[in-house]
């Protein structure tokens, strides 16, 4: 690991008057990418943000019919927790299936979206929950937020602070997960919610997209029946020694199956 | 350099180091307690588990910085008065080790499972362990010696 100046602020105000002062600034979630990053000496930035300190930034409550995450909620909190679990229990069973244990104490919600691994469980759900993403400058739609590989909607020095789940009527989700990594090769939520039904993958392509054909069939079905028969293309999809985008494309299928089955 | 200062196995403890001096280096090398062992130093292996604030993490995974205020216990930690921690004796008991080096994460690890879940099934303990790696012989025994313990700690 290259050196940096680490800093712990204690308000956002703060954090981002740091994040804008450094010279190569990143922002310290969890750490569960960003430190082996730094390890590999894949990246050296200046200064180190850490959001640790930020109280307001950690937590989960329950507000206008919709779960709100702090930005800095570790994913063992959401998998455990009691609103969660009542109120949208697909997310925490998403949650409760990133990583190993000691990865989902430290690994935080924020940061995963920030990062946006195309792997990453998370996006699914704030693309397939129709998530809102509060930052300290605005408010980003969960569709409109992941824009490529490792590419989010976030301006360079704006920050996550929480992300809003709307309940919905009903949600399931399944990943098909790497056995060693527990990455999804491919993730599938599906959701029936006020705004319509949602379709998002993860896992497949560079970054969450929607699957507007089986949001079309169960709109107008919902049932197993309606995407029975139902097929992805591999156009577009990740090839990888992990699976081709064959390989994806028929796991799409077969996980958006098993993701209405959970949601029932 | 950064001062950094933690409560490890009870005591308070304050060092000078390198910003990006990770945790398991700062309980290794500053403070001598080479129980925490480094595996994989990819956050896979889970060699490094150690408790920070009451919560199993991998220690090679965390800049000793991100744990300054707070309470570290590690292996060298959990035995009390010369006794071994109810499951340390429990791996002892039930041969949950052959080589060692896995083991003080596991046995971390298994600590703090029971405190989520003091009466867990084979699965869970199995499901928990996702993050322990053991190379030499597998881990029925590390489960036999996990459910010893819970028995043994549930009373």
């Amino acid at each position: 690991m290259y050196d940096f100046t680490y800093h712990r602020p204690s308000s956002l105000e703060e954090a981002a008057k740091l994040l804008a002062g450094a010279e190569d600034g990143k922002i310290l979630a969890g750490g569960h990418t960003l430190l082996p990053t730094l390890k590999q000496r894949l990246a050296q930035p200046s200064d180190l943000i850490d959001l640790s300190g930020i109280k307001e930034l950690k937590g989960i409550s329950e507000a206008g019919g919709a779960v709100v995450v702090g930005a800095m909620t570790p994913h063992g909190d959401v998998a455990d927790s009691s609103v969660v679990k009542a109120r949208i229990p697909a997310l925490a069973h998403l949650a409760s299936d990133i990583g190993d244990a000691q990865v989902r104490h430290r690994g935080t919600i924020g940061g995963s979206i920030a990062n946006a691994d195309p792997a990453a469980d998370y996006p699914a759900a704030v693309v397939g929950l129709g998530a809102t993403v509060k930052t300290n400058k605005r408010e980003i739609a969960g569709g409109d937020f992941f824009k490529g590989l490792f590419e989010t909607a976030l301006d360079e020095n704006e920050l996550v602070v929480s992300v809003s789940f709307p309940v919905p009527e009903k949600a399931g989700y399944a990943k098909f997960a790497n056995p060693a990594s527990r990455y999804p090769i491919v993730g599938v939520m599906v959701a029936k919610t006020a705004g319509g039904v949602r379709v998002a993958v993860t896992g497949a392509g560079a970054s969450a997209f929607r699957w507007t054909e089986a949001e079309q069939a169960l709109s107008a079905n919902w049932s197993a029946d309606a995407i029975k028969n139902l097929t992805h293309g591999p156009d577009g999809l990740n090839s990888d020694i992990h699976a081709s985008a064959e390989y994806r494309a028929h796991l799409i299928g077969v996980m958006a199956r098993r993701a209405l089955a959970a949601a029932g | 350099m950064l001062t950094v200062s933690m409560t490890v196995n009870g005591k308070q403890v304050s060092k000078e180091v390198e910003p990006r001096t990770l945790l398991v280096q700062f309980l290794r090398e500053h403070l001598s307690l080479t129980g925490t062992h480094v595996g994989c130093d990819t956050s896979q292996c889970g060699a490094c588990v150690v408790h920070v604030d009451g919560t199993s993490v991998k220690s090679c995974t965390m800049l000793a910085a991100q744990a300054d205020g707070a309470t570290v216990t590690t292996i060298e930690g959990l035995a009390q008065d010369g006794e071994l921690h109810p499951m340390q004796a429990a791996f002892k008991e039930h041969h949950g080790l052959q080589c060692g080096f896995c083991t003080p994460g596991m046995v971390m690890s298994a600590v703090d499972l029971l405190k989520h879940n003091p009466d867990p099934s084979d699965r869970e303990i199995r499901e928990w362990l996702q993050g322990n790696i053991c190379r030499c012989t597998g881990y029925h025994n590390i489960v036999k010696a996990i459910q010893a313990a819970a028995q043994s700690m549930r009373g």
